[in-house]
């Protein structure tokens, strides 16, 4: 059961929240002006990454906000937590 | 090879079960095969096979990061059927099934495979609707099913006593159940073996050789080997595997728990899911419970327990069950799946030219394995997709034809 | 003979006697006992019969280690299979009875396997079987497997759950980790000291070697007594961790009454403790490992340590006449306690040529007959060990020369000691090799440090020192590793190495031999170490036997992963509170009561309890809906919609937000007007569907289906927190706050116009589509006129807590009218005549705006909202999808939903044109209803169609989804 630091709450436990997947996600400014395989590309593929993935959180029974984490699917260490919109954070191990 | 029979059996005997040859051999990579394949779990053995097997393709090497039949294979709770929903899928796994029947026959080696099918329950009105569908689009589609009342559920499966969640009616699929996981596995590689197929353990595939697009073989720990005909079968490592190859997949993987009790006198001969709570159980020839729920509710790689899985099925098996409250459980481990946004695999061509795919299977890989290496074999070997899986390319994601077996008929998958 | 009492047992007291039974017959023991102890001062031998081969098993450990003395415990509801006989505490009328043995432990007809043992070796099952197929065997299989049996009956007991923080989690009650617990207590840290069995002090429990120079019982009892002064060391007997999880979680079950009579047992049975520390000590011991060597698994034959334990203990001596076979000292420590404790030493056998001096000396003191370079070869005897027969060994530990017979009644056995290294391996750590112990060692893992014998360190003096935290260095004698005895290279098939699942040194060579070289592959092809004792005893012995045989190194071989539970716990702790209601709680709708007395039949629908129909006294529930749905279209009637989804959307940019959200344009809407609304998902499927009110400019009230309100409040959250993060807008889901009575009839108007307020219901005032707030009957009320019956009709909203009152109001205002109370399925029914959808019935995971209807909408709206895009993929565009559409069906009864549609003259053909979604007989219309998706179903009014159910046809017409007042003028008036 993973302890996530919330940035508004502290350190809760793994059933307080909901993981959203994978962050850092851009849609597309105009839906319409990209093609079927762009689309698809925003919809369903992922980086899945087997080491540290960067995916953003929900504290669902808390303060119920989202924030961004950056943690090893490996084993599931908390390498950061960091505001929805900060930019992604310059990991030693990041992909 | 030794033949395997109860007459070889007791000619060892007679011999302290000492002659016994090596079910498959520890072959050293060759430089170069007519066709590679990755993955020493149950779809790539049994592609390895087939590719043998069917289309006399027998210069063939399977490499195997660890020990064969070490991931999902030998981690699954072996449930076996093809009650799905739409055409596509039904006639796929409903193949399967037909192979697994003829498997230990066909393969020489025991895997066990126990029909003593598979319920699926209905809690209230709107998932009776639901199962009722899920019946008809089974019925219609030749599969062997029936929708039995409530009342009726309870007789037949003795035990059966829940608490939260009521049986309306329950989805009772005869020809399905379970198979030992392991003997799937290896009665592939000895067969596959048998037929020529060199079996690599602990080799791991590092990278790709790819020129004008097209595969010209793979990079491993153990060297370079050339093919222009590589297959993947990696289940919830597609994802690192097509990174190597430069492609994304539109893949997330998860963890799946799984649990078994300790050994008991057979108390149930069925396997019953309860939709409500995820879980499902059946009693192993061992006399196990086995267990299973959900997936983990975040992407990982790591395969091991967690306890908030644990706790949610024990909750839902004691829901269905409550006499097994007092029984004990004795372990507890997680597999890496492959999960897709409907539930269905992907089969056929990468990006990549010559690199065809097997992954997808989500939490359901195992009942797939037969006609999962069956398919994945006929396009290596043809270059044309089985009829059986032409629905399950990767282009469905941009063209939006998803066969979306998780949303329509309510079962998990 | 076996078995005696004697002075000492620091566990039992003597004044206080026990009754209990044991395969049917009365035993008698100490208060302090375990049913192993009390049974082994009673003579017992025979505990158990083995699982494949239904041989003869005694114990051969005091701890969870045990293999053999498997039990199963009381009867009826209470009883428990497969406990470890040495970790039962003995209360007052156990009753304990021997599993898989049939007619009787003594006598087991399934014994006859072992003769056939040479023809049935590990695996043997996937060699035969086959034909004609294995269903033909594999009842038979299935009887003979499995250990106890399963209860029957409801668990009669509860459990519970609990979390908890420290600084310190010290798991293991041994002199290293009281020592540990007493360090981190006086710096002032919170600290957690957990032991799984009853007893305080480990293997020194009861001993009377020299702890820091005292006698290690009174250090013992010192260091409790301290640490009980301290406010902040909790310390917990009976409370076994079981699990090392994600990020230094621990998880352990504490039995808080299984050690008392069962009418004195009061509370949950077991709790299960969530811990968190900063730092999580292991102190966990170690496991003594057998020999392996011919008949080693013959009742008497036991490990030295249990030995010692069972005298230290319970004042239990295992028998009069002791040979111990060792490859370590402590197989002589045992042997000098015992002696001590009055039994006779036949002989030490140590495989070591030349022992510590000082050993020899102790022995030779003691007259004790030694034989060193030398093991056992054979156990001698029937059903309990008579002799050992030993032989020496050479150098490369094979076994040669004369054998030598020793006489003796129990034969103690020491392989070397291998360090719980469980937790540790599950948190993550690695394991080490180490070349003088011949076992794996934790190596070091952050957070969690491993000390004692845990770690490899058998000294009290480097225990202690690594306990409180000093750097030290472990000394420790080397061992000679012993795997199988033979005589030739060729392992023994009746030398055992996992005894509860029947496998050899033999059946280690047969996988070998066939490549199952992998260590896991040793464990899943002959079952090594997947008994309920998870191997502690047979893996590394497992190991070192392939090590052997391969002629290649054990750390090259490695360990199978170790899983969680530490050993078998209860699936009730598990569960702790999520049974019933707690599992999932079914929710109450404001006006529950009232419902109740109204004569509901109450559902499950969406998580919420709610009328399906009012049942009055004769009716059947199709007769009931019937006569609701009358008393709606033709007069009024009140259903409480409180379930439905309100989630106020507010801010300068609401109505931007909303436009993005739904398929419609909201932005248009005026205030105080309602307009329905459909949401996608971004793969264009319809998610949810629902009025939307603008309640002022920049304030709206989004209404969703029954059940679903919260998660699209937080799907509207992850929009704006996540993607659109410059919209100011807040979102609040009020769906409780609010309670919702549904007026709906022709004589809905006459009904409300009776209640004093603030409202003015006129036609011309209020009209449909329109939302007002205001006073009614003194509570503020939020009234939509709305209709999903196709009547006139109002939901009215007031604060929850006030929906008694407004019910109340509203039955004595409807007397006149025949106001009529009516549930989902009148609902339902009225819904279908109108040819509404109602998502999730309709739709499900592929269904899109244009399939049920909203092809225009989609066309018309001009800029891009949540999973428009998808809408225009390939797939989205092909004309045959299916669609909604009406079936009249032929015949007076409604057709089933999921009953699916097929075209005449394809009745044969593989699969369906579509399904019935929603069925109904309407009495509104006299005939049933339907609604489907059907393949290109809007291109396809007036054709025939087939209806297809569970192999039974009936015919039907495709027609328009409306059935009843299609052009509205109903819901209008």
């Amino acid at each position: 059961m993973l302890l996530i630091d919330c940035p508004w709450c502290g350190p809760r436990s793994e059933r307080e929240f909901r993981c959203g997947g994978e962050s850092h996600i851009v849609r597309p400014e105009t839906p319409d002006a990209v093609d079927d395989a762009a689309w698809a590309d925003y919809l369903f593929y992922r980086h899945n990454t087997k080491g540290v993935s960067f995916e953003r959180w929900l504290h669902r029974f808390g303060c119920g906000r989202w924030f961004n984490v950056a943690r090893a699917t490996t084993d599931h260490r908390l390498a950061a937590v960091y505001g929805m919109t900060d930019p992604r954070p310059e990991l030693e191990d990041g992909r | 090879m030794n033949r395997y029979s109860a007459w070889s059996l007791f000619r060892a005997g007679l011999e302290r079960q000492r002659n016994w040859q090596p079910a498959w051999r520890d072959a050293e990579p060759k430089k170069a095969y007519d066709a590679i394949v990755i993955g020493g779990g149950g779809h790539g053995l049994a592609t390895a096979y087939y590719l043998a097997k069917v289309h006399g393709i027998r210069n063939v090497a399977l490499l195997e990061r660890g020990w064969i039949g070490g991931g999902n294979t030998g981690r699954n709770t072996t449930v076996i059927r093809s009650n799905y929903f739409f055409p596509e899928s039904t006639r796929f796994y409903d193949h399967a099934l037909t192979l697994y029947e003829g498997l230990s026959r066909e393969l020489n080696y025991n895997i066990m495979f126990s029909r003593r099918g598979m319920w699926t329950l209905a809690h209230d009105r709107h998932g009776l609707e639901v199962l009722r569908r899920s019946v008809n689009a089974m019925l219609r589609n030749g599969a062997e099913v029936e929708l039995v009342g409530g009342e009726e559920v309870l007789r037949r499966i003795p035990g059966l006593c829940p608490t939260r969640f009521p049986v309306l009616a329950g989805l009772l699929q005869p020809r399905g159940g379970t198979a030992r996981h392991d003997a799937v596995a290896w009665g592939y590689a000895r067969a596959a073996d048998g037929l020529g197929v060199d079996i690599i353990q602990n080799c791991e595939v590092l990278g790709f050789d790819i020129r004008g697009g097209a595969i010209r073989g793979v990079r491993t720990s153990r060297g370079d080997i050339a093919s222009d005909r590589v297959g993947m079968a990696v289940a919830g490592h597609s994802s690192a595997m097509a990174k190597l190859a430069g492609f994304r997949l539109p893949i997330v993987s998860y963890a799946l728990q799984a649990f078994v009790s300790e050994p008991m006198k057979p108390v149930l001969d069925t396997v019953v899911l309860a939709p409500a709570t995820g879980v499902y159980v059946s009693q192993s020839d061992k006399g196990e419970l086995v267990l299973g729920g959900a997936l983990d509710l975040f992407p990982s790689y790591a395969q091991r327990g967690s306890l908030p899985a644990l706790e949610q099925v024990a909750g839902g098996l004691i829901d269905m069950f409550p006499q097994f409250s007092r029984v004990r459980l004795l372990r507890q481990w997680a597999g890496i799946v492959d999960v897709v946004q409907d539930s269905t695999p992907i089969l056929g061509q990468s990006p990549i030219d010559g690199l065809y795919l097997n992954c997808g299977w989500g939490t359901g890989g195992f009942k797939a394995i037969p006609a999962g290496g069956h398919c994945l074999a006929h396009v290596m070997a043809t270059g044309k997709t089985h009829p059986l899986a032409a629905a399950f390319t990767l282009d469905r994601f941009r063209t939006g034809a998803l066969i979306d077996e998780a949303a329509a008929s309510g079962i998990a998958h | 003979m076996s078995g005696t009492r004697v002075a000492g047992g620091v566990a039992i007291d003597r004044s206080h006697r026990l009754d209990f039974r044991w395969a049917g017959k009365q035993y008698r023991g100490f208060a302090g006992d375990t049913l192993a102890s009390a049974l082994l001062a009673d003579g017992v031998r025979l505990f158990g019969r083995s699982f494949k081969y239904h041989r003869p098993r005694g114990l051969i450990a005091a701890g969870l280690d045990e293999p053999n003395a498997i039990v199963q415990i009381e009867r009826g509801a209470a009883t428990i299979p497969n406990l470890k006989a040495p970790y039962i505490e003995l209360y007052d009328q156990l009753d304990a009875q021997p599993v898989n043995a049939w007619p009787s432990l003594g006598f087991d007809l399934m014994a006859v396997n072992g003769l056939f043992k040479r023809f049935i070796p590990a695996a043997f099952y996937y060699k035969t079987f086959m034909w004609p197929n294995w269903l033909l065997f594999e009842p038979l299989i299935r009887k003979a497997a499995g250990l106890g049996r399963a209860p029957q009956e409801r668990d009669p007991d509860l459990y519970s759950q609990t979390s908890a923080h420290c600084d310190v989690l010290v798991v293991g009650g041994g002199i290293a980790g009281l020592a540990a617990a007493l360090a981190a207590g006086r710096r002032g840290e919170r600290v957690i000291l957990a032991t799984g069995g009853a007893l305080w002090g480990g293997r020194l429990a009861g001993s009377d070697q020299l702890v820091e120079g005292q006698p290690a019982t009174d250090w013992i009892a010192h260091t409790l007594a301290e640490l009980d002064t301290l406010p902040n060391v909790l310390r917990r007997n009976r409370m076994l961790a079981t699990g090392h999880y994600d990020q230094g979680l621990v998880a352990l079950c504490e039995r808080m009454t299984d050690h008392l009579p069962i009418d004195a047992r009061i509370g949950p049975r077991q709790r299960l403790w969530h811990v968190r520390a900063g730092q999580v000590i292991l102190a966990t011991g170690a496991f003594e490992r057998p020999l392996v060597f011919a008949n080693n698994d013959l009742p008497g034959v036991m490990l030295a340590g249990a030995a010692t334990a069972y005298l230290h203990r319970y004042g239990v001596l295992v028998g009069q006449n002791i040979v111990v076979a060792t490859n370590n000292d402590s197989g002589w420590h045992a042997a000098m306690s015992l002696a001590q404790g009055g039994a006779r030493i036949a002989a030490i056998v140590d495989a070591r040529p030349s022992p510590a001096t000082s050993l020899l000396a102790a022995a030779e003191a003691l007259d004790i007959t030694v034989r060193c370079g030398t093991a056992p070869e054979k156990a001698v005897g029937g059903k309990q060990v008579r002799a050992v027969d030993v032989a020496r060994l050479d150098a490369a530990s094979r076994l040669t020369g004369r054998t030598e017979r020793l006489v003796c009644d129990t034969l103690l056995m020491s392989g070397g000691w291998n360090p719980a290294v469980h937790l540790h391996s599950q948190a993550g750590g690695a394991l080490r090799l180490d070349p003088a112990q011949h076992s794996f060692m934790p190596a070091a893992l952050p957070g969690s440090p491993s000390i004692g014998a845990a770690a490899g360190d058998f000294a009290i003096k480097t225990s202690l020192a690594a306990a409180r935290g000093t750097e030290f260095v472990p000394v420790s004698t080397p061992i000679r590793p012993l795997w199988s005895l033979a005589r030739t290279a060729e392992p023994d098939p009746l030398a055992w190495v996992d005894f509860q699942n029947d496998v050899t040194a033999a059946d280690v060579a047969l996988a070998a031999r066939e490549n199952f070289r992998s260590v896991e592959h040793l464990k899943r092809y002959t079952t090594l170490g997947m008994a309920s004792d998870q191997g502690k005893t047979s893996n590394v012995n497992g190991i070192g036997i392939l090590s052997q045989f391969l002629g290649r190194p054990m750390e090259a071989i490695g360990t199978t992963r170790f899983r969680p539970p530490y050993d078998p716990t209860t699936i009730g702790v598990f569960a702790g509170h999520r049974i019933g209601d707690g599992l999932a709680p079914r929710r109450r709708l404001a006006l529950d009561a009232w419902h109740v007395a109204a004569g509901a039949k109450l559902e499950e629908y969406g998580g919420w309890m709610r009328p399906v129909a009012y049942l009055q006294e004769g009716e059947t529930e199709a007769q009931a809906v019937a006569r609701e749905v009358i008393a709606v279209r033709t007069r009024v009637g009140l259903f409480e919609a409180s379930p439905l989804g309100k989630i106020e959307v507010k801010g300068p940019d609401a109505a931007r937000f909303l436009d993005r959200i739904y398929v419609n344009t909201i932005s248009t809407l005026k205030d105080g007007r309602c307009r329905y609304g459909v949401m996608l998902d971004e793969n264009g499927t319809i998610f949810d569907d629902g009025v939307v009110t603008r309640l002022a400019d920049d304030h709206f009230l989004v209404g969703t289906t029954s059940g679903h309100a919260s998660a699209i409040a937080e799907i509207l959250e992850e929009w704006l927190q996540c993607e659109w993060v410059d919209l100011r807008v807040l979102v609040q889901d009020v769906t409780t706050c609010w309670a919702v009575l549904t007026v709906a009839g022709p004589k809905a108007r006459d009904v409300l116009q009776t209640l004093e307020g603030t409202i003015d219901w006129s036609a011309s005032a209020f009209p449909h589509m329109q939302h007002r707030a205001g006073l009614i009957a003194g509570m503020n009320a939020r009234v939509a006129r709305v209709s999903f019956s196709g009547e006139l009709s109002y939901e009215v909203s007031v604060p929850w807590r006030q929906a008694d009152r407004l019910g109340e109001r509203l039955t004595a205002a409807g007397a006149v009218h025949g106001l009529t109370p009516f549930g989902i399925e009148a609902l339902m029914t009225m819904r279908i005549e109108k040819g509404f959808l109602h998502v999730g019935s309709e739709t499900d995971g592929t269904t899109q705006p244009q399939d049920v209807g909203f092809a225009a909408v989609l066309a018309n709206k001009k800029s891009d909202f949540v999973g428009r895009r998808s809408t225009r993929r390939p797939d989205s565009l092909r004309g045959d999808r299916r669609q909604l559409v009406g079936v009249a069906v032929d015949g007076p009864l409604p057709v089933e939903p999921g009953a699916h549609v097929v075209t005449p003259g394809r009745e044969d053909a593989i699969g369906s044109e579509g399904w019935i979604t929603s069925s109904a007989w309407s009495p509104t219309i006299g005939a049933p209803v339907a609604l489907a998706m059907v393949n290109g179903g809007a291109a396809r009014m007036g054709e025939t169609v087939k209806i297809w159910d569970l192999g039974t046809w009936r015919k039907g017409r495709i027609v328009p989804p409306c059935r009843y007042d299609p052009d509205g003028s109903r819901l209008n008036g």
